[in-house]
């Protein structure tokens, strides 16, 4: 029988008390309530563990980055160990044919049952040779693996939305994994990159109970993307009171003011920055005085600037808000109703004209 | 005179519920385009310490109370169309599938274009009105309320009736959140573009036409300047 999760967690020295411990704090990061903590507990000592491969497209590893730093008290080391990455090329020791090897070993030996958590997005264009992986373009890797596993995380913006690869005009084509794979449960976990403590928590939970958390409509964690930056932000009150950051080095923005109008996407964005925060919950974009870029939302990089409240609509060939695009379609209806009323009333002055002519000899008769 | 001469009375056009939802939701759309406005782009900052004041509270309160008046109203006077006389129907059924309401329609763009000589004589709205009011205003505020009601489920969250029936949808539909946003603004100043015409032809109308227009609004009755037939060319 393969071992189980706690047993390679006391194969990496950690205590039961340690162990209880990290059961009751996922628990709680997962919104479970305290009696699932005994759930948990019991099921990392009777489950084996599951292996996830993890596989990078095209992306810049930040998700890895993110991953690896979790300040979760055991996470970066129990979930490391406890999910058996068999294959995560940019973190495992085995290279070159010794690495390709095991993903063949996976699909025979777990077929159906092993986690796939992809990295990027393979590009399209060019027969997919803008992200090549052992010599082949990374699509074929991708549908290759997704056809034997039971189901995908989806980590990241890349893999969920495109990301800045797939940021107009998208020249490889770069696709998001659920566009490709349409027969497997995806979960998305969207981010650039996303919180190491809800990319744990997720990893956790899908081991833990063998199934999704409760996703919403575009496949998120409910847990985690139910709420937007804005709706938890510590700033908030600031909004509400209408104080707002005019320029990045007034009054406003020492006071901490809300950011509003800097273009903040806090109102926006569907993510855990402002109550989980990064780096051991030190701090999050806002917190530093800086606004929320809405990095974990679909296109992101198409929706204007970083710095301007109303977004840009590219039409035409120009680019103006939605202000803009108003003002000038009032202004020329605007001008339309002023010449219009002109004409009417020389028009009405005429026939006013007309009928008094009419009427003159009838006076005269 | 070459018409026959008969007498013309006053016909009873805008029964009151209609009248009242007239002004109320013309009410609600200026304080919603004002509020909607500066929800987008906020006043200059207030100073102090956030427990001072409650600013955009206010105004985002005044908007979606405004908002929750019209939908109400909306709905109001959908059930109206129903139960109402045949005029309070017009505007949401465009009959156009008859050739004559094709035919009025043309009519009304010569008169605007300055190329018919008289206007038509109409009870209830002429053939354009009927046409520029159901796609812009009737659509339009559709379109408002179904996207309004979208950004107000992402605040209310994910179990409100708001989220569910709106936001879960429409989100995803348009994109993301911001989208959303955008799309919302855009449709104002759709309804204001609307508002802009409708005023402007009322008043046109009241002037330049053979029947009242804004006083019909008021007291509900319609009248007319000369006695010949009634057109009504739908």
């Amino acid at each position: 029988m393969l071992e189980t999760f706690y047993d390679v967690m006391r194969r990496q020295g950690i205590s039961r008390r340690s162990f209880l411990k990290y059961c009751s704090l996922t628990a709680a990061a997962l919104g479970l309530g305290p009696e699932f903590a005994g759930k948990i507990a019991h099921a990392m000592e009777n489950k084996p563990r599951i292996p996830v491969l993890w596989l990078h497209g095209l992306e810049c590893t930040c998700c890895s980055e993110s991953f690896i730093r979790s300040a979760h008290p055991l996470a970066k080391d129990v979930v490391l160990s406890m999910v058996s990455l068999d294959y995560d090329d940019t973190i495992m020791a085995a290279a070159g044919q010794q690495a390709e090897a095991i993903i063949e070993e996976t699909i025979q030996k777990y077929d159906g049952n092993f986690i796939l958590a992809v990295e990027g997005n393979p590009p399209l264009n060019q027969e997919g040779m803008s992200c090549i992986i052992a010599g082949k373009p990374f699509v074929e890797q991708l549908t290759k693996v997704a056809k034997h596993c039971k189901a995908i995380i989806s980590w990241g913006s890349c893999a969920s939305y495109g990301c800045v690869q797939a940021a107009k005009p998208n020249p490889t084509k770069a696709t998001p994994v659920h566009k490709i794979i349409t027969d497997k449960p995806i979960i998305k976990v969207p981010g650039c990159p996303p919180i190491a403590e809800v990319m744990t928590a997720v990893v956790t939970y899908i081991l833990t109970f063998e199934r999704f958390p409760e996703l919403d409509r575009q496949g998120r964690p409910k847990m985690f993307y139910s709420q937007r930056i804005h709706d938890k932000c510590y700033r908030r009150p600031h909004f509400d009171a209408g104080q707002f950051v005019e320029s990045f080095d007034d009054e406003g923005a020492r006071k901490g003011y809300c950011l509003y109008k800097m273009g903040c996407k806090g109102p926006t964005t569907y993510n855990a920055c402002s109550t989980i925060r990064w780096n051991e919950g030190t701090s999050f974009p806002i917190q530093a005085g800086h606004g929320c870029i809405g990095c974990s939302e679909d296109g992101f990089w198409d929706k204007g600037s970083w710095y301007a409240r109303l977004t840009d609509i590219p039409a035409f060939g120009v680019e103006a808000n939605a202000d803009k695009i108003g003002i000038a379609a009032a202004a020329t209806v605007g001008t339309a109703i002023a010449a219009h009323a002109a004409m009417s009333a020389v028009k009405r002055a005429k026939s006013t004209q007309t009928t008094a002519a009419h009427d003159e000899p009838k006076q005269g008769a | 005179m070459a018409s026959p001469t008969s007498y013309q009375p006053a016909v009873y056009v805008y029964q009151a519920p209609v009248r009242i939802w007239h002004w109320i939701n013309a009410a609600a759309l200026v304080a919603l385009a004002l509020t909607g406005y500066l929800i987008g782009s906020p006043l200059p900052t207030l100073s102090g310490e956030a427990s001072d004041h409650f600013l955009m509270g206010y105004i985002r309160f005044v908007h979606f109370a405004a908002g929750y008046i019209l939908v109400i109203g909306f709905l109001a006077r959908i059930y109206w169309a129903f139960v109402g006389n045949k005029h309070s129907r017009e505007i949401f059924l465009p009959p156009i599938f008859k050739r004559e309401f094709w035919g009025g329609v043309w009519h009304e763009i010569k008169w605007y274009a300055f190329f018919a000589g008289e206007p038509r004589k109409y009870t209830g709205h002429n053939p354009l009105a009927v046409l520029t009011m159901h796609i812009m205003f009737v659509w339009g505020m559709l379109f408002m309320i179904v996207t309004g009601l979208a950004l107000y489920g992402e605040g209310a969250g994910l179990d409100s009736w708001q989220f569910q029936w709106f936001s879960s949808w429409l989100i995803p539909l348009v994109g993301q959140s911001m989208d959303l946003h955008t799309w919302h603004h855009l449709g104002m100043w759709w309804i204001i573009l609307f508002a802009m015409i409708h005023i402007y032809v009322a008043i046109r109308e009241d002037i330049m036409s053979r029947q009242s227009l804004i006083s019909s609004m008021i007291s509900g009755w319609r009248t007319f300047k000369d006695e010949r037939k009634v057109d009504d060319g739908h």
